[in-house]
């Protein structure tokens, strides 16, 4: 995972759920990550898949990612470019794949981050600068186990490092 | 240590006595994926270059496109078979239901500890077992290792009192306590359910209410084991289980109580477009909101009891004919056990169709996919928006009851 993250805001409100995210009408799509990702947030904002950049940040209120267990979700936000996701609070499993596939993602304050602004994430400490509005938040940290899966980029790779969890 | 019911079985497959909050490796009695998570979960087995950990143990379950509507979805449940075939895992092909039901009627025990590739594993929390769900990777690993680290999570108490009036329904009871808490009142967080309000409780019912509290954000719910779950389990697998009366002990420490009096809950329903925007159904009635679809079925309202409940109200009578009525059993078992009945007779008699054993229109991918502006009632857990296919449709969530009573009058009704 990269030290230090810069990009832009594409807010979002509560409750984003993974058939938002991912809609279910293209589960058949779901063996070919990049035809899915072209469909990223589709029914929260079509136009969101044009506008991102790669390196941008989904921002988004409380219970981002509520709903199903599907990991496309969080793989499909990671294929689209989306270089961390931060929201009030996570649906727990949303969270706990995103770490799994190694998307950052960042329970922090975001109601002073709106569309467009720009912002400069350290990935270490936490702290998330709001460049466009000069303010800053910190993220909340991540447990151990978390912590350590996420520095080996996914759950995967820390398995193929001889963890099996004895 | 006093421990909750959540805590102790935690603690029973994590070789040590675990408290709310502690992180831990445990040991993992059952796992399953279905058609949606488990290529993923397959590609990511291979990928960490492991085998399958107990392989007799371990479920896929093709149900989510049962049967296949597209050649890709085709394609997916091959890899499935292949693999459970390679490695001597559990394959439940198209056809045999749902994943959670299956995994409570056939496969799951009280006191287990189960993950799953899908939202809905804390169904079986209804058998006092821990169960919840994860993503594909975690089941992975789960698979391959046969252990899942654990946060421990902090329980909820809900006391359910009394007895639920005529004409009120498990669904009522959880769709109440979801409007009460919201959809993430219970995030990261157990919902231990216990009071006479359960005893009173079918073992059907116990896991319509365990199914749906994912949609309050928990990671599990779980009842007390009682003798009405060996009673449902000889029932339904044609044998005998001995398992410990597992509750959780006087005095255990939650971080909240809930009371729900059974006796003063009323028929509700989960209006567009999130689970906890609940309204009393009564209060709807007088809305006059036209159905084009009533769907029952899925692994929350697609058990026996609910189709005995819907086709009582059926019996005789003819749907309204602007409204389709798509009903879909949650297994081979009880569409078998609904034809023995009559009550696949009943429902196509008045009007209605019977789909494939299997999620059906629930996810939106066949079997009833809703069009632009079309409502919905259905008897599901989920009613986001684009949901069942559609993003300009609307779905309301209630009882089978309230369902059937609904696509008679062809609009919003209490039953
Ligand atoms: S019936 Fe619906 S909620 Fe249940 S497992 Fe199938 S898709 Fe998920």
């Amino acid at each position: 995972m990269k030290k230090e993250l810069k990009g832009k805001v594409h807010k979002f409100g509560h409750n984003i759920s993974t058939d938002l995210i991912c809609p279910g009408k293209y589960f058949h799509l779901r063996s070919d990550i990049k035809k899915l990702a072209g469909h990223t947030l589709e029914d929260a904002d079509p136009e969101f898949i044009k506008k991102v950049q790669p390196g941008d940040f989904v921002v988004a209120g409380e219970n981002f990612g509520c709903g199903s267990s599907r990991e496309h979700a969080p793989l499909i936000i990671k294929e689209s470019g989306v270089g961390a996701v931060l929201a009030k609070s996570f649906a727990r499993i949303f969270f706990r794949n995103a770490v799994n596939i190694g998307l950052p993602v960042m329970e922090v304050d975001t109601s002073r981050m709106d569309s467009g602004d720009e912002l400069l994430i350290d990935a270490e400490s936490g702290e998330v600068k709001n460049l466009s509005k000069d303010t800053s938040a910190t993220a909340t940290p991540l447990s151990g186990v978390m912590k350590d899966i996420l520095e080996a980029g996914g759950l995967k790779e820390y398995v193929k490092k001889g963890f099996l969890g004895e | 240590m006093k421990q909750t019911l959540t805590e102790k079985i935690i603690s029973n497959h994590a070789g040590k006595k675990v408290k709310a909050g502690d992180i831990v490796f445990a040991d993992v009695d059952r796992a399953f994926v279905q058609d949606g998570t488990g290529p993923l979960t397959v590609k990511v087995i291979k990928e960490m270059g492991k085998g399958l950990d107990r392989p007799e143990r371990k479920y896929f379950f093709l149900d989510h496109a049962s049967p296949s509507s597209k050649s890709e979805l085709s394609d997916a449940h091959r890899v499935l078979r292949d693999f459970a075939s390679s490695t001597g895992a559990v394959l439940s092909d198209v056809g045999k239901g749902i994943c959670h039901q299956l995994v409570a009627e056939q496969y799951a025990l009280p006191g287990e500890l189960i993950v799953g590739a899908d939202s809905h594993t804390c169904t079986a929390g209804g058998l006092g077992a821990f169960a919840s769900g994860f993503g594909s990777t975690d089941i992975a690993f789960a698979m391959a290792t046969g252990r899942l680290w654990l946060k421990v999570p902090q329980s909820i108490k809900v006391t359910l009192n009394g007895e639920l009036p005529e004409g009120v329904s498990a669904k009522d009871i959880i769709l109440t306590l979801i409007g009460r808490i919201s959809a993430s009142g219970a995030t990261y967080k157990a919902l231990e359910f216990g009071g006479e309000g359960v005893e009173n409780l079918s073992v059907e019912s116990r896991l319509t209410v365990c199914n749906m509290v994912i949609e309050a954000g928990a990671k599990n719910g779980v009842m007390p084991v009682d003798d009405k779950i060996a009673d449902y389990l000889e029932k339904e697998r044609g044998r005998k289980f001995d398992f410990e009366r597992l509750r959780a002990d006087e005095g255990a420490s939650y971080e909240s109580e809930i009371i729900i009096d059974l006796n003063e809950l009323e028929p509700v329903a989960a209006a567009p477009h999130s689970v906890d925007n609940i309204k009393k159904l009564s209060h709807l009635e007088k809305e006059d909101i036209k159905v084009d679809q009533v769907f029952i079925g899925t692994c929350t309202g697609g058990r026996i009891e609910d189709l005995e409940a819907a086709a009582r109200i059926l019996e005789g009578k003819k749907i309204n004919p602007s409204t389709r009525l798509a009903v879909c059993p949650a297994s081979e078992q009880v569409f078998l056990k609904a034809l023995d009945a009559g009550l696949i007779k009943i429902f196509t008699e008045s009007g209605g169709f019977v789909v494939t054993p299997g999620c059906g229109p629930c996810v939106g991918i066949q079997g009833g996919v809703l069009g632009k502006g079309e409502v919905c009632l259905s008897t599901a857990n989920r009613n986001f928006k684009g949901r069942m296919g559609c993003p300009e449709s609307f779905i309301y969530l209630a009882s089978p009851r309230a369902a059937a009573a609904s696509s008679l009058a062809g609009k919003i009704v209490s039953p």
